[in-house]
């Protein structure tokens, strides 16, 4: 699809029925309809009240930490060559990742719903731990579906989730990461619809959690945008993001797509490389399907079998992406690339070496990406590189791979 | 009358008319082999099975419970795709031509093959319905129309959750018989509340001739018979693929399924 000639109204979408063009909608089994109209009901209504949005407003500045920074990562913008690379640190946030804006946002639904039990699907872990820690906090019981795959390697952030009461269920079907894990939730979801809120990690799912994900998380792109008028004076040239289910991207990039100047870079798990098959990429290698309540793009076979991804980044190791995202690509909004494992590892060692901020595995993608882009920039311009999260619970994956025994 | 083209109508036109319950069972297409799927089908009719419901494998049921999602497993694992569900089907009807067959499954495996293609194909196979799980009624109209058009039926769930306008709504779509849900819950769940399976018959009955079949929950000849007390049929799927699942080779499945099928036809009829 090109690029519409008159400028799109992004706050409209999704329409009323959960639509972003032909993407996003509500696909699931009936039973659960009547929950997700219950909580579009309450969404619509508490989203624009003074008093909840203050709620929020003091929950994200007193709890979470916010406003996080918009450091200038000088080290890294010289050897880079470009650009100067200014880094939002959402690494910063209490419990060291952007998910906790939106589980913060979701859990003061859930206390409205007055539902008395949470749960959540988790890859790397953070949103998990963002979960568990919100439910703690008001003293909700929890329960966090994970794959099998990914509990053995994100065993810190299980841990965590078990010390904050939650319950951590391990999933052995399917591929045993994330979309299984989802896959569960929504079981669970199914059976206890009547006493359970589910809060769902990311932009995807059916309507409305990509809206209601997106929005809560729209804090850090609303923050970059005050921070980058008030730091260097003019809107960023360029976004970068990484992008699985693309919570922390939409989040950055959502406050800026009417500023046609500003250039956004959404980076996929790019694995062993796109080529190879071996990734978790759906916007550079995959179809538009249907999977989790929504249509997007997927990455399946010619059956329509959802295929199974690779990314060292367990929080990146999903087969589909918000229909938000599927959307922007196809209007031309945002570009979507890929970081490959080995790249996004070196960018984790290069950012750690040389602004002594260990990042995410995910982050890394972006971090990689944002390194590449401002080398064919012009030093005067800059680029504003999302730090979804910092990378304590990948040390030992990282370590593994490098041989190391911690 | 044009309806009664359909293999479904004409199923249920026929119970009626003999004051007989519907029994309606659901079995994994390639699970327990695929070679063996269109002996299972044949003996699910002779035990006393009146419609078949031909689950299509999927990576992601999201809505079965570990039984069923488990023979979708085994079924993936013998290659079976919504494609081989169409060659199966088109074998199946080559011996019986009269037995309504149902394709039930998830949107994406329909999606890949494109809505006109599975609605041409699921015609030329010799199917009369599709259930798509994960299609609600906001979403299911452009297959409605499509599948309406070759006078084949679309098949929606309605649930203890479902509200009035909504159940006003689906049955204006549905067509075929409505598939009432017992249960908040997957598929094999345990939970039955039977005063509850009732009033919610009721509430639809009072928007809807179409026959109510109610599934989820029901293992046994006497289950059966309650929940299809007020209704005009039952569905049973997971202990059907539980004894395929536990089965050692197809002769021993086509066995277990039979003893099964048959006792639930013995106590609806009873």
């Amino acid at each position: 699809m090109s690029k519409p000639s008159s400028p799109i109204d992004f706050g409209a979408y999704p329409d009323a029925r959960g639509h972003f063009g032909e993407f996003g909608g509500r696909f699931v089994s009936e039973t659960l309809i009547s929950a997700l109209d219950e909580l579009q009901e309450m969404y619509q209504r508490l989203k624009d009240d003074a008093d909840f949005q203050a709620a929020f407003d003091y929950d994200l500045a007193h709890y979470v930490g916010r406003p996080s920074p918009l450091y200038l990562a000088e080290r890294l913008t010289e050897s880079a060559g470009g650009a100067k690379i200014w880094l939002k640190r959402e690494d910063l946030n209490h419990t060291g990742a952007h998910k906790v804006n939106n589980t913060v946002g979701q859990a003061l639904l859930a206390k409205h719903s007055g539902k008395k039990r949470v749960i959540a699907e988790t890859g790397a872990g953070q949103h998990g731990v963002a979960t568990a820690t919100v439910a703690a906090r008001l003293g909700l019981k929890c329960a966090v579906y994970m794959g099998a795959e990914d509990v053995k390697r994100q065993s810190p952030n299980v841990y965590r989730m078990k010390l904050l009461g939650a319950e951590v269920i391990p999933v052995e079907s399917g591929s045993k990461t994330l979309k299984d894990a989802m896959n569960e939730a929504m079981r669970d979801w199914v059976t206890n619809v009547d006493d359970t809120f589910y809060i769902i990690g990311t932009v995807a799912g059916p309507h409305p959690y990509p809206q209601l994900v997106r929005d809560f998380n729209s804090i850090i792109g609303r923050e970059a945008r005050r921070q980058s008028l008030e730091q260097f004076g003019q809107l960023p040239d360029a976004l970068v993001a990484c992008v699985g289910g693309g919570s922390n991207a939409i989040g950055l990039f959502h406050p800026f797509l009417g500023d046609e100047s500003v250039k956004m870079y959404g980076v996929e798990a790019g694995g062993d490389g796109v080529e190879t098959g071996r990734h978790a990429a759906p916007l550079n290698d995959g179809v538009p399907g249907v999977l989790h309540g929504n249509r997007t793009y997927l990455m399946e076979d010619d059956d329509g079998q959802i295929i199974e991804t690779h990314s060292v980044s367990a929080g990146l190791d999903y087969p589909g992406v918000g229909p938000e995202h599927a959307w922007l690509r196809d209007i031309g909004r945002v570009d979507y690339v890929a970081i490959n494992d080995d790249e996004a590892l070196n960018a984790f060692r290069k950012l750690t070496r040389t602004e002594g901020i260990i990042p995410a595995l995910e982050s890394s993608h972006a971090v990689a990406y944002g390194v590449k882009l401002a080398a064919t920039m012009k030093p005067d311009q800059n680029i504003v590189v999302n730090l979804s999260g910092r990378g304590d619970k990948d040390i030992f994956t990282v370590a593994a791979i490098d041989g190391i025994e911690v | 009358m044009s309806e009664l083209n359909n293999r479904i109508d004409r199923c249920f036109a026929k119970l009626r008319s003999e004051g007989r319950k519907a029994l309606v069972t659901y079995i994994v297409a390639g699970d327990g082999g695929l070679e063996n799927t269109v002996d299972l089908m044949h003996q699910l009719v002779a035990s006393g099975s009146d419609l078949i419901e031909l689950g299509v494998p999927f990576s992601d049921p999201m809505a079965e419970g570990p039984v069923i999602q488990k023979g979708h497993e085994r079924a993936l694992e013998q290659k079976a795709s919504l494609r081989k569900c169409m060659e199966l089907l088109k074998e199946f009807r080559s011996q019986d031509d009269e037995t309504p067959v149902i394709l039930m499954g998830y949107a994406n495996p329909i999606e890949k093959m494109g809505a006109e293609a599975f609605a041409d194909a699921l015609k030329e196979a010799g199917g009369d319905g599709a259930l798509t799980v994960d299609l609600p009624a906001e979403e299911a109209g452009p297959l409605n129309n499509l599948l309406q058009a070759r006078d084949l039926r679309n098949i929606f769930l309605l649930t203890p959750t479902t509200s009035d306008a909504r159940i006003a709504e689906i049955t204006r779509l549905a067509s075929g018989f409505v598939y009432y849900v017992s249960l908040k819950g997957v598929t094999g769940a345990g939970h039955l509340d039977l005063d509850s399976v009732r009033d919610n018959l009721a509430r639809i009955r009072r928007h809807t001739d179409l026959p109510l079949c109610v599934g989820f929950g029901i293992k046994d000849g006497a289950s059966a018979k309650a929940v299809s007390a007020d209704g005009d049929g039952a569905v049973v799927g997971s202990v059907l693929v539980s004894a395929v699942g536990e089965a050692a080779d197809g002769a021993a499945a086509k066995d277990r399924i039979g003893g099964i099928v048959a006792e639930m036809r013995a106590a609806l009829d009873a």
